[in-house]
């Protein structure tokens, strides 16, 4: 082991005793190492999409087949693919805005139940008997799927854009209650202390305290709310019809194209990756340091 | 407040407090008395365990004594306030806060009630340069070290402008040298503010170093003051200049003798 990891670096030694010569290659792999570095990340996840592609061009080649190869759904969606804000009137829209379209219904539901879901977290965090009243109730409700909801809130609402916010905000809620729960129950006992002698109380006490303490878990209830939401919404879509990237790949299925739903799939991933790396974003900048102990 | 008038009233009274956590369960303390003179430095000593940090979280009004209480300046005081400031172990600072904030917050829910805003930073950045803090008055807790953050505890203490300061073993998770750092740091705002201290303590040396009197405590359960014991060393005292004083040798081995012969930790076996 030992006499491995020393051999190598003999020759660099020899060289750099050899002034000119050593200080240039000392300058290249100055410049080097950065872009080496960035190699060593993106290289990985390259070789294996091509790889995967391969594997799926191949498989889906043959003449039973029964998915379209990557080629051809290039050639079918190119449109798509560059398109993204086409709009010939109707439901003939680019995915661009069958997404912005998606993104309003989460963007409405989702700020609905942060705000309800927090406020209401809040309460159950900071009172026995809300929590004794609550608890139950919302552990039977939080295992309805999202799309069970749907048949009564369309009842309800009688129009599709209020039920389709609807299933977002039943959907998104329930983790960001018991996560802001939990996070005000387990504000330190040490910090209970520092108020109780500052004599910090109400709402001095939840603002100045409770909020910044519960701040990180509050973040992960709405992180893994804006993620479930995504998964509700295209499933939603599908069944209301109109606009939005779920009922684009209900549409496409009814009308057998394939390649644009490979494509959509692709978007609906690409979306559902930057609004949980959004979340946690923002969550990191409003809790800095509050975390750390 | 003259001196003459804290002697024949004491300024602070722990009198007859028992505490037990529930009914019909043994007495984790039973019958402290305790008469603390204002300006005075006492160290409270025992074994983990023998309910030291309960008793000053009964003076700090955290913990309610099941029987008898504590009265301050003649007033009984059952609840916790800013006149009874707590240094706590873990420093307890809020993360979120940098150092100023932290120190400000004390400021503003306390003394600084009356002040205008220049005066409330004036005084959070005064008693942040008690503790030579000024220069980190923008870090948060996690990028400062452990002694700094017991620095902050302190200022933050001393911000509220409190009549007793409590120190529950303040010192006990730094290391030796940062330690004996933040003794000296605190000797010497005691000198300069003349606030009374009860400090909790399991270190001899730091008891007899610091102290004017030390109070040590038997074991639990029924725990009690044991033994009194005045530390009668000049002040400024100077830790390398007692090492040898036959009075702090003395003293020291008294507080060795009552914690290792007459009453050595149960625990330990």
């Amino acid at each position: 082991m030992n006499a491995l990891a020393s051999s190598p670096t003999e020759p660099v030694s020899a060289v750099c005793t050899t002034g000119l010569a050593a200080r240039l290659s000392r300058l290249v792999s100055a410049l080097c190492e950065p872009a080496k570095r960035a190699l060593e990340v993106v290289l990985p996840p390259l070789v294996l999409l091509a790889l995967l592609a391969g594997i799926w061009e191949w498989a889906a080649s043959g003449p039973a087949a029964t998915l379209p190869p990557p080629s051809m759904v290039w050639e079918n969606s190119r449109e798509l693919i560059f398109r993204p804000f086409y709009d010939r009137g109707g439901l003939d829209k680019g995915l661009g805005l069958h997404l912005l379209a998606s993104l309003e219904r989460i963007a409405l539901g989702f700020t609905m139940a942060a705000a309800i879901g927090v406020a209401v977290g809040m309460l159950i965090g900071s009172s026995r008997l809300a929590l004794r009243a609550l608890d139950p109730l919302f552990q039977v409700l939080r295992t309805v799927p999202p799309l069970a909801w749907l048949p009564l809130s369309l009842a309800a609402f009688r129009e599709a854009q209020p039920s389709a916010i609807f299933v977002i905000f039943v959907t998104a809620v329930w983790p960001i209650v018991i996560n802001t729960a939990v996070g005000v129950r387990n504000v330190p006992r040490d910090y209970h202390n520092v108020a109780r002698v500052l004599r910090l109380s109400g709402p001095a006490w939840f603002l100045r305290i409770v909020v910044p303490a519960a701040a990180p878990y509050i973040f992960t209830g709405l992180r893994i709310g804006v993620g479930l939401s995504w998964l509700a919404i295209v499933a939603a879509e599908m069944l209301i019809g109109g606009v939005g990237i779920g009922f684009f790949v209900w549409d496409a299925w009814n009308s057998s194209n394939l390649s644009d739903i490979v494509v959509a799939l692709v978007y609906i991933g690409l979306v559902g990756f930057l609004l949980d790396r959004l979340t946690a974003l923002v969550g990191r900048a409003v809790t800095r340091g509050t975390s750390e102990q | 407040m003259s001196g003459k008038r804290a002697v024949e009233r004491p300024f602070l009274e722990i009198s007859r407090v028992s505490l037990r956590f529930a009914p019909g369960s043994p007495h984790v303390l039973r019958g402290i008395d305790l008469k603390v003179h204002e300006g005075e430095f006492v160290a409270v000593i025992g074994h983990s365990g023998c309910g030291k940090s309960t008793l000053l979280n009964i003076v700090a009004g955290l913990l309610r004594a099941t029987e008898g209480g504590v009265f301050l300046a003649g007033r009984e005081v059952d609840e916790p306030g800013p006149d009874r400031a707590v240094v706590f172990q873990n420093h307890s600072l809020l993360p979120w806060l940098t150092v100023y904030e932290n120190v400000r917050l004390a400021v503003d829910c306390t003394v600084g009630r009356t002040m205008s805003r220049a005066e409330r930073d004036g005084w959070t950045r005064r008693t942040l340069a008690l503790v030579r803090m000024e220069a980190h008055a923008d870090k948060r807790p996690a990028e400062i070290s452990g002694g700094m953050k017991q620095r902050v505890g302190i200022a933050r203490a001393l911000a509220m402008r409190p009549r007793v300061l409590l120190l529950d073993e303040p010192f006990g998770a730094l290391d030796a040298l940062t330690r004996a750092h933040l003794q000296d740091q605190v000797m010497d705002i005691h000198a300069r503010l003349g606030t009374t201290v009860i400090m909790i303590t399991h270190d001899v040396d730091e008891a007899v170093l610091l102290s004017d009197r030390i109070v040590m405590m038997t074991n639990g359960p029924n725990a009690t003051i044991g033994e009194l014991l005045e530390v009668d060393l000049p002040r400024p005292r100077d830790r390398l200049r007692l090492v040898s004083h036959p009075r702090f040798l003395a003293a020291r081995e008294a507080v060795l003798r009552f914690l290792h012969e007459r009453h050595a930790s149960p625990a330990v076996a």
